[in-house]
């Protein structure tokens, strides 16, 4: 093995397309897992937000089970263990359509959706409670107050924590690689053992990380300015 | 089912505990907690360090910490494993355990995130504190250490503990480098049974969920009760409502 030389791996016309494969899954992945969480959020958000009580202690329990399990294992009792309990039909297809993305998706987003649905609901929690009797007072109805009044503000608050826990997610999606998904770090544990060139291929991969790390970061700060442009101009 | 993991809590209990110790290296959960204990002790007078270095005014102090704490947010800590797992033996020139490789690793990242939590805390504290201090006297590091560490570390104790609950479930982590904690011991036991994979799992999340949760709890509990003295609604002898306020009484 000579000194440094990155083109070892971005010359070599296998590693880059395993490379360029590894960074599409991990896309796959965190595209996946963030809607799915972004949804179930929502869901998790409204039964909160509702006048029924009985559904709070289910999403206090919910939101508990993810936010005090490690992600890791989160993910080995979705691949390791429910997986294996499904009926054969289903466990058939799954593993003919890439099972390990498919738990990596539904793991990595059920656990998220904890974390941004509490992001949603203190935000939704720090808007006053004049607001809403302020919007009830012009005429609106319940549901309307909170489309129109409520939720704008609350997601705009909400906003800070939302963007680090995406970056969060986008950096857990690494974990895939445990139940073996072939994202990236799959890809480039893979090009080591076989180029042995370990040193250029870790850079590779975290300088890969970094930057997609810092994009999000930048969408987010962006997204933050448009919704407030007054707060960012102080912060 | 529930019988299944009885019996399998009863026959596995000592190497989910232990690991293969006296017959071999510790593991299992005394490993886990090891692990996250030591690397929180380690981190958190680090993350002082970091924290002064941030807010201080020479840049050659603060750059070089700034690049790091950016770097540790932007890179999955399973990424620095890996880097770890290549370089300190490397570095070091010796056959490192793959518990050290993942002590390493888990300062590092941790003493970056709480390098943040304390800088906030410092900077909560507002800009009068240090000139107060300054004016009655005290030097840079006096009033640091005096005045401005204690406040800011006292409402820092949730955060730590929370940092605290974070890295148990960071050492999971350690599975892909094969330090022998309890997700390793679990996914031993699992290869013994072979068909109850499950069962085996479950139990695994059940267990990190009850000390999270307990330590979460505690922490969620503490951090109301300090927001509450600082807000002075809480009764209680003025030399207890702050340490700095005890501190000063000594002086």
């Amino acid at each position: 093995m000579s000194g440094f030389d990155l083109s070892a791996i971005l010359g070599n016309p296998e590693y880059a397309t395993m490379l360029l494969h590894g960074i599409e899954m991990t896309f796959i992945i965190y595209a996946g897992s963030w809607s799915l969480a972004m949804a179930l959020a929502i869901m998790l958000l409204a039964i909160r937000l509702s006048p029924f009580r009985f559904g709070d202690p289910l999403v206090a329990a919910y939101v508990s089970y993810h936010r005090n399990v490690p992600t890791l294992v989160q993910l080995m009792l979705w691949y390791f263990g429910i997986f294996t309990l499904m009926p054969n039909g289903v466990a058939t297809w799954l593993a003919s359509h890439n099972a390990e993305a498919i738990f990596a998706v539904i793991g990595l987003g059920l656990c998220q959706a904890a974390y941004f649905s509490e992001d949603l609901r203190s935000g939704v929690r720090s808007v006053g409670p004049g607001q809403m009797e302020a919007a009830r007072a012009l005429g609106h109805g319940y549901v309307s107050a909170m489309r129109f009044v409520i939720m704008p503000q609350g997601v705009r608050n909400a906003l800070p924590p939302l963007i680090n826990h995406s970056v969060s997610l986008f950096k857990n999606s690494s974990l895939a690689v445990v139940i073996g998904a072939s994202e990236l770090t799959h890809a480039v544990k893979e090009i080591e053992n076989l180029s042995f060139r370990t040193f250029e291929i870790y850079l590779i991969g975290t300088v890969l990380y970094l930057f997609f790390s810092l994009v999000i970061m930048s969408i987010g700060a962006y997204l933050s300015m448009r919704a407030d442009p007054a707060r960012s101009a102080r912060a | 089912m529930i019988q299944d993991m009885i019996a399998i809590v009863r026959d596995y209990w000592l190497l989910l505990l232990i690991g293969q110790y006296p017959n071999g290296p510790l593991g299992g959960l005394a490993n886990t907690l090891i692990l996250s204990a030591l690397s929180i002790a380690l981190a958190f007078p680090a993350s002082i360090l970091f924290a002064l270095a941030r807010l201080s005014k020479s840049p050659l102090l603060r750059w070089p910490v700034t690049a790091l704490v950016y770097f540790t947010r932007g890179v999955p800590l399973l990424m620095l494993i890996l880097w770890s797992y290549f370089l300190v033996p490397l570095l070091t020139g010796a056959d490192v355990p793959s518990f050290v490789t993942m002590l390493t690793t888990l300062v590092v990242y941790q003493s970056a995130f709480l390098s943040e939590v304390v800088r906030a805390g410092i900077v909560a504290l507002g800009p009068g504190q240090m000139d107060a201090a300054r004016a009655l006297g005290h030097g840079y590091i006096g009033a640091m250490r005096y005045i401005i560490l204690p406040q800011a570390l006292y409402n820092m104790i949730p955060s730590i503990l929370s940092t605290f609950v974070s890295t148990i479930k960071d050492t999971t982590l350690g599975y892909v480098i094969n330090v022998p904690d309890l997700t390793f011991a679990a996914s031993q036991v699992n290869n013994q049974l072979l068909t109850q994979p499950f069962q085996v799992f479950l139990i695994l999340a059940i267990v990190y969920f009850a000390i999270c949760w307990t330590l979460t709890y505690f922490a969620n509990r503490l951090e109301r009760r300090i927001t509450r003295r600082r807000a002075g609604l809480l009764n209680v002898p003025a030399a207890l409502v702050t340490p700095s306020k005890i501190v000063s009484e000594q002086l």
